[in-house]
C-alpha cells in the first residue's frame, strides 16, 4: 500500500476520515429517523401542559436529570422496580429527551402517581424528613419563587414548530394559565405526570 | 422497516466488515516481508522516524477473528435491517423468558398465600419475612421502616385508623388507595380569624393540652357548624372519610397550636396511591396482613 498518497494529501484523508466514521451513523442513527414505531406517539401521548412543560423547564434546570435517569429497561430487575419498560413512542414530543445517563437517584420514567403530591412537595423540599438516607439536595427555593409565565407562549411556540401538536388556544392561554404559580407546583405537575400513559406493570 | 432501509443498513454493515477484512489483506499482501527489519518509511518528522514493519501475526490473525466474530453475530442475532437472526432474539423476548422463569420460581411462594385470610397470615413467619420486604420496598418511602410515619404519613404500628383496621379496610387502602380532603376551615369557609383561634383551642381541649379556656369554650360551637359534618360531634372522626379521631392525642399533622392553625386554615390534602396494578394481588395479601401484624 502506497500510504504517502494518503498521508500526505489533506483533503483526500479528510474524506477517508468521514468516510471510516461515518458508517456507524449512516446504518444505525439515519435509519430510524424514517422508522413508525420512533416517530409516532403511543397511543393516549399528550403533549405536556403549560404547567407541565414549566415544571420540565425546571427539572432540567436543577440538573434533574443529572442525578435521575427516565428510561426504564427491559430487564427483569427493573420492570419489577419501575414499572413497564420504556418504549420510544412515549418520548416523540420530548425535546430534548432526558433520558439521562447515571442513576445517584433512582430512575423517574414511571414515577408519576407513585407517591402523593404532599410527599413530592416535602421531598423536595427536605429529602431527609421523608427518606432519611438520601443524598439528595434540598430545594426549598422552588417553594418561593414562581414561574417564569412570560416566556411560556414562545417555548411552547418552539416546540410547536419541532412537531408538538400544541393548539394554538393552548399556546394563547398558557401564560394566564400558570401565572402565580409557584415553581414547585410545576415541576411536582410534571413529576406526577411522568410516564402514566402505560399505566400497566408489564 | 422499509427494503430500502433494510438494504440500506445490510450493504453498510457488511462492507464495514469485508472493507476492514480487505484493507487488513491488501496492506499485508504489499509488504515484501514478513521479518522485523531496520528499514523505515522514509519519512522523518522532528527526527522521529517509521519503520515499516509488517503487523504482529498474532495481531493480525485477531483482527481477522474480529471480522470472522462479527459475521457470525450477525448471522446469530437481528443485525441486518429486516434480517431477525437464527436465534431469533429480541430484547422484549429475553425480558419476557426472564419475567417467565421468576414467575415460575417465585409465583408459587406468593400464590401459597394468596387465599389465606389476613390474621391468619400474619401469624405465619414466612409470610411476614416477605411481607417486610415488600414493605421495606413499596411502603417504607412514606411511612418509614419503621412503619412508625411521620407528619402527613400515619404510623402503621397503633391502634389508630384513619380509614379502618380491619383486613378488608387495609386490603382496600392498599388496591384502591385514599384520598384525604380536609378542605380550609371545613365546612365553613367564611370562618373568620378569632374562629380559626377558638376552634383550634376547643380542639386542643379533646385531648388535655395547653389551651386557652375560654377561646375554647367558644370554640364548640364553631367545631359543631365547621368541623362536626366529618369528626362527629364528639370528634371521634370517620373512617368511612379518612376524618381522623381527633380526641385520642395522636396527631397526623402536628400536635400544637400553631400546627393546628395551620391545618385548619389551609386544610390538608394527601393520598396513599393505589397499588393495584403496581403489585400482584398476592403480593398485596401480604402486605395486608403485614401491615395488620404491625399492631396486632
Amino acid at each position: 500500500m502506497r500510504h504517502e498518497i494518503v498521508e500526505k494529501n489533506l483533503g483526500l484523508m479528510i474524506v477517508l476520515i468521514i468516510v471510516a466514521i461515518s458508517g456507524g451513523f449512516l446504518a444505525e442513527v439515519v435509519p430510524m429517523f424514517f422508522q413508525k414505531d420512533v416517530n409516532e406517539p403511543i397511543e393516549g401521548l399528550e403533549p405536556l401542559s403549560a404547567l407541565e412543560l414549566e415544571g420540565r423547564d425546571i427539572y432540567i434546570r436543577e440538573g434533574c436529570h443529572v442525578c435521575h435517569t427516565q428510561q426504564i429497561r427491559p430487564f427483569r430487575a427493573e420492570t419489577e422496580r419501575y414499572g413497564h419498560y420504556s418504549v420510544a413512542g412515549e418520548f416523540v414530543y420530548d425535546r430534548p429527551f432526558l433520558w439521562g445517563s447515571k442513576r445517584t437517584g433512582p430512575d423517574l420514567a414511571r414515577v408519576g402517581g407513585r407517591y402523593s403530591d404532599a410527599w413530592q412537595r416535602q421531598h423536595l423540599y427536605d429529602p431527609r424528613s421523608v427518606v432519611p438516607e438520601s443524598n439528595m439536595p434540598a430545594f426549598p427555593w422552588l417553594f418561593e419563587d414562581r414561574v417564569a409565565h412570560t416566556s411560556i407562549e414562545a417555548r411552547m411556540r418552539t416546540l410547536q414548530t419541532l412537531g408538538v401538536p400544541y393548539t394554538d388556544e393552548q399556546v394563547a392561554s398558557a401564560a394566564s394559565e400558570i401565572e402565580g404559580k409557584f415553581e414547585i407546583e410545576a415541576l411536582v405537575a410534571y413529576l406526577q405526570q411522568l410516564g402514566t400513559v402505560i399505566s400497566d406493570r408489564r | 422497516m422499509s427494503t430500502f432501509w433494510s438494504i440500506w443498513i445490510s450493504v453498510i454493515v457488511l462492507g464495514t466488515v469485508f472493507g476492514c477484512a480487505w484493507l487488513l489483506w491488501a496492506t499485508r499482501k504489499s509488504q515484501t516481508t514478513d521479518t522485523e527489519t531496520d528499514r523505515t518509511m522514509g519519512h522523518s518528522f522532528d527526527g522521529i522516524e517509521e519503520y515499516d514493519n509488517p503487523l504482529p501475526k498474532w495481531w493480525f490473525y485477531l483482527f481477522l477473528a474480529t471480522c470472522v466474530f462479527a459475521l457470525g453475530y450477525l448471522a446469530l442475532y437481528p443485525g441486518l435491517g429486516n434480517f431477525k437472526g437464527l436465534l431469533d432474539w429480541t430484547s422484549t423476548n429475553q425480558w419476557e423468558a426472564e419475567v417467565a422463569e421468576a414467575d415460575e420460581k417465585f409465583g408459587e411462594i406468593y400464590a401459597q398465600f394468596g387465599d389465606t385470610p389476613v390474621p391468619e397470615l400474619a401469624q405465619n413467619e414466612d409470610a411476614m419475612k416477605i411481607g417486610q420486604r415488600l414493605y421495606a420496598n413499596n411502603c417504607s418511602v412514606c411511612h418509614g421502616t419503621a412503619a412508625r410515619g411521620q407528619v402527613g404519613f400515619p404510623n402503621l404500628t397503633d391502634d389508630d385508623w384513619l380509614w379502618g383496621g380491619e383486613p378488608d379496610d387495609i386490603l382496600h387502602s392498599l388496591v384502591k388507595g385514599r384520598q384525604g380532603n380536609m378542605p380550609a376551615k371545613g365546612v365553613m369557609p367564611n370562618m373568620t380569624s378569632q374562629q380559626v383561634d377558638q376552634v383550634v383551642n376547643f380542639v386542643l381541649s379533646y385531648s388535655d393540652r395547653e389551651r386557652d379556656a375560654e377561646a375554647a369554650e367558644a370554640g364548640a360551637e364553631v367545631f359543631a357548624q365547621a368541623c362536626a359534618a366529618c369528626h362527629g360531634a364528639d370528634g371521634t372522626g370517620m373512617t368511612a372519610m379518612g376524618a381522623p379521631n381527633l380526641t385520642d392525642n395522636i396527631w397526623l399533622y402536628g400536635s400544637t397550636y400553631e400546627w393546628i392553625r395551620e391545618t385548619v386554615e389551609h386544610g390538608r390534602q394527601n393520598e396513599m396511591p393505589a397499588q393495584e396494578g403496581r403489585l400482584t394481588s398476592d403480593q398485596i395479601q401480604i402486605l395486608a396482613a403485614y401491615v395488620y401484624s404491625l399492631s396486632n
